[in-house]
């Protein structure tokens, strides 16, 4: 498919190393030393890492920053906690309610039949699509209206921005359809299987794994084929990818439901492993939050997005249970650090100071071109 | 990962002193009664792996102290440690110290549910004292459920719900609501009402209450408006003009958090100055914490209906006030939240010692008819529905940001919280 003299082989050596020791990581090292509480917790930080890895696609590679990634994951989210909570929503369990049979939540705001909308999230198949292509619809309507139109950079995250708030608002006015601010709770079997047990969770955990390692090789799939390159062309000299004859919209379409698609997914997990979903998940703080586990990553690395999710999250989880009433400060002071130190994250870190030590150390190992490194240019 | 922090970290002496003090007052209402821990081995009150030692027991304290939350929590969590220390300073339950062990829900409802978990699951702890809101409610509902945990639970909500989880020691919206509107109606002679509040379940199932109270048990009483605002709206002037148009007798006003300030500048620069009463305004929504934001010159003369007001008068509650102003600095303020929070520990103390036993199956059962005469809102008693038979009150606002009770019901308000007819 390549010219010869140009390789751009699907994984080099260095990346077959790297996924090998984030498959080690997540695979044998936390199942073997965390209990089945911090599992469940590392289950949660790692549907993030699909939001990430999205972000590393479009941003990092694609220079297309969405301050939105918020809605995709919530919408995912939610479509998967429609299916549960129908399933959860029993005539039996819901005796108690002026109208058995519906959502609790449709009951207090005085609906009393099940909206049109929501009858088809009866079924499991139509749930999983729903995840997948609720998002990526949703993500080309808006990059359809703005792309086409040559809205891009800061002006395009601003508008990410909006649609997050937008959407956060009607989720909670909606009160009756969707929960509203308490969002969907109490969810409790798949198909008749408890995902409250601690074997549910851990068997969730590695289904999260698995689909999250899908998810890398298809963004690594897409990073280094020729569509990967265009696109990196584009983050730097738009114009002369256009004047190429490529049609840029286009392309920047597809990466944006790409990670549309990746953030709805991570968004199920979520709300499979954590058993509810709710707006607080959309809202414009996550939405940034998720920008941040990418920067702290590393935005050009696919594996630094995964680290850099389990990273800030572990950071959250850990400060704030150490110190409740000071853990925030501790949290903007680790992020200060990290920009100050490493602009490229973790995976500038790995790049710029552990690489050299091991070809210090082990000078035959590590041959391969090195992809040049992310060359620090303003958020765009 | 986790620390426990004891109660008395963080204190110097002379507080602690103080505080010593404080709780020997407060000892002396409530018959003390000193259990040894000796009496009652561990392998016996504690059968289920909870975390109780010979000497201690470990309960969790989790709240928002960050976020948009905090400045509502924040009251909670200081009366929980009131009530804590007290209670420890007059030989702990089952003659063990209570240690808890604190985490943020950092008003995020994920983060409750997560926090809650570990607090069950990795802690042990014995009981909850938590939660503010009913989205963090209702996060950490399916969590207590499964792990069949004991959560307190503080603040008035809209009802709807009854788990062998929770005891609810605020009031559910029934009971905060009916009586507040037939003394408005029976001695301000009010017939029409309009009502609004925030938009969200709380605000929506009160009002809904409200409207089948005034519809269906008040005679010749109607309701002209009703109207909901997103969470932090700031914008209120045409509700207050179409209040200026259908002139009703009472502004019923559900409104929360940041909203509130608003909505009370714009109301009195619109000429509705609360003090004059026509309209009246009446709200549930506003304690003595609410109104250090909103400014006491801005909701003079505006009615709340709730159990509890930081100006009662009566021996428990100035004992109350005393000591948590002495533990948190001579500027605070107690709202009814607050109170309800203060009233979790001792209740599982109460039950605790009944049942003789921490486990969560014996506590439930001996929970319902606990009685605890040292409130300071007065005596309350556990409903068979886990919620408090507590009296209803309705207070004045003042300038000073005080409230002037102005009314009490005679007796004890039964709990409903799914109450037949106003469905």
């Amino acid at each position: 498919m390549q010219k010869a003299q140009i390789k751009h082989p699907f994984l080099t050596r260095r990346d077959i190393i790297g996924y090998a020791i984030l498959a080690a990581v997540i695979f044998v090292l936390f199942p073997a030393i965390l209990d089945s509480f911090r599992l469940n917790l590392f289950g949660k930080y790692l549907t993030y890492a699909f939001v990430a890895v999205g972000l590393t696609l479009c941003w990092g590679v694609g220079g297309i920053l969405s301050l939105g990634q918020g809605i995709f994951f919530g919408l995912g989210g939610y479509c998967m906690a429609m299916f549960l909570k129908l399933e959860a929503s029993t005539p039996e369990n819901t005796a108690i309610q002026s109208t058995p049979g519906i959502p609790d939540f449709m009951d207090w705001n005085q609906l009393t039949a099940l909206p049109w909308w929501w009858e088809p999230f009866y079924s499991l198949p139509f749930a999983l699509l729903a995840v997948v292509a609720v998002p990526v619809i949703f993500a080309f309507i808006i990059s359809f209206a703005m792309f086409t139109r040559r809205v891009s950079g800061v002006y395009f995250a601003i508008i990410t921005q909006a649609v997050v708030a937008i959407l956060a608002i009607l989720i909670i006015g909606q009160q009756g359809y969707t929960g509203g601010v308490n969002g969907i709770t109490d969810l409790r079997t798949l198909l008749g299987w408890d995902i409250r047990t601690e074997e549910a969770k851990t068997t969730l955990y590695f289904v999260n794994a698995v689909l999250l390692f899908t998810v890398l090789f298809v963004a690594q799939f897409v990073r280094k084929s020729k569509m990967g390159r265009l696109l990196i062309a584009m983050r730097d000299q738009e114009d002369r990818v256009r004047f190429s004859g490529y049609n840029v919209a286009s392309f920047k379409i597809f990466i944006f439901c790409l990670g549309a698609a990746f953030a709805g997914i991570g968004g199920a997990m979520f709300t499979l492993q954590v058993g509810f979903m709710s707006p607080t998940l959309i809202g414009i703080v996550p939405s940034i939050e998720m920008v941040i586990f990418c920067a702290v990553g590393g935005r050009m690395s696919i594996i630094g997005a995964v680290y850099g999710a389990l990273l800030v999250n572990w950071a959250k989880t850990t400060f704030s249970e150490s110190f409740p009433e000071l853990w925030l400060f501790g949290l903007g002071a680790l992020f200060i650090a990290v920009v100050m130190a490493f602009p490229n994250g973790l995976a500038g870190v790995w790049v710029e100071k552990i690489e050299p030590l091991i070809k210090k150390f082990w000078p035959g190992g590590a041959k391969d071109t090195v992809a040049p490194a992310a060359k620090p240019n303003p958020a765009e | 990962m986790s620390d426990t922090k004891k109660p008395n970290g963080i204190n110097n002496l002379s507080r602690r002193a103080v505080l010593a003090g404080g709780a020997a007052l407060s000892a002396s209402l409530f018959t003390p009664k000193m259990l040894r821990a000796s009496d009652f081995p561990t392998d016996v009150v504690n059968t289920t792996g909870l975390a109780v030692t010979d000497t201690t027991v470990t309960c969790g304290i989790l709240h928002s102290v960050t976020g948009t939350m905090a400045i509502s929590e924040t009251g909670s969590v200081q009366a929980e440690k009131l009530a804590i220390e007290q209670i420890n300073a007059q030989g702990g339950i089952l003659g063990r110290k209570v240690e808890y062990i604190q985490e943020d829900g950092a008003s995020d409802w994920p983060t409750f549910a997560e926090k809650a978990r570990k607090l069950l699951v990795n802690d042990k702890v014995a009981s909850v004292m938590g939660c503010w809101t009913s989205a963090s409610r209702k996060a950490v509902l399916p969590v207590f459920e499964q792990h069949n945990g004991f959560l307190y639970y503080p603040t008035f909500y809209e009802g709807l719900e009854e788990s062998p989880n929770v005891i609810y020691t605020g009031q559910e919206a029934t009971q905060q609501i009916i009586a507040g509107l037939d003394w408005v109606n029976q001695t301000k002679g009010a017939k029409s009402f309009y009502l609004l509040g925030s938009d969200y379940i709380w605000p929506r199932t009160s009002n809904k209450i409200a409207r089948k109270h005034i519809e269906n048990f008040m005679d010749g009483c109607k309701v002209v408006g009703e109207e909901y605002y997103p969470l932090g709206h700031t914008q209120f002037n045409s509700v207050i003009n179409k209040i200026r148009l259908r002139k009703p007798d009472v502004i019923y006003a559900i409104v929360v958090g940041g909203s509130n300030v608003a909505f009370y500048k714009q109301l009195k620069a619109a000429g509705i100055d609360p003090s004059e009463e026509s309209p009246i305004v009446l709200t549930i929504s506003v304690t003595e914490d609410e109104i250090r934001g909103i400014g006491g010159e801005n909701v003079d003369g505006a009615y709340a209906c709730m159990k509890y007001f930081q100006s009662l008068e009566n021996e428990n509650n100035q004992e109350f006030v005393k000591a948590f102003k002495e533990m948190w600095g001579e500027d605070m303020v107690i709202g009814d939240v607050t109170q309800a929070a203060y009233l979790g520990p001792w209740l599982w103390k109460a039950a605790v010692e009944k049942a003789g036993s921490f486990d969560v199956d014996k506590v439930r059962e001996a929970s319902p008819g606990i009685e605890f005469t040292g409130a300071p809102e007065g005596y309350v008693r556990i409903h068979e529905n886990h919620h408090l038979w507590s009296k209803t009150r309705v207070g004045r606002a003042k300038a000073d940001g005080q409230y002037e009770v102005v009314y009490e019901t005679a007796d004890l308000v039964e709990p409903d919280p799914f109450p037949e007819g106003y469905q």
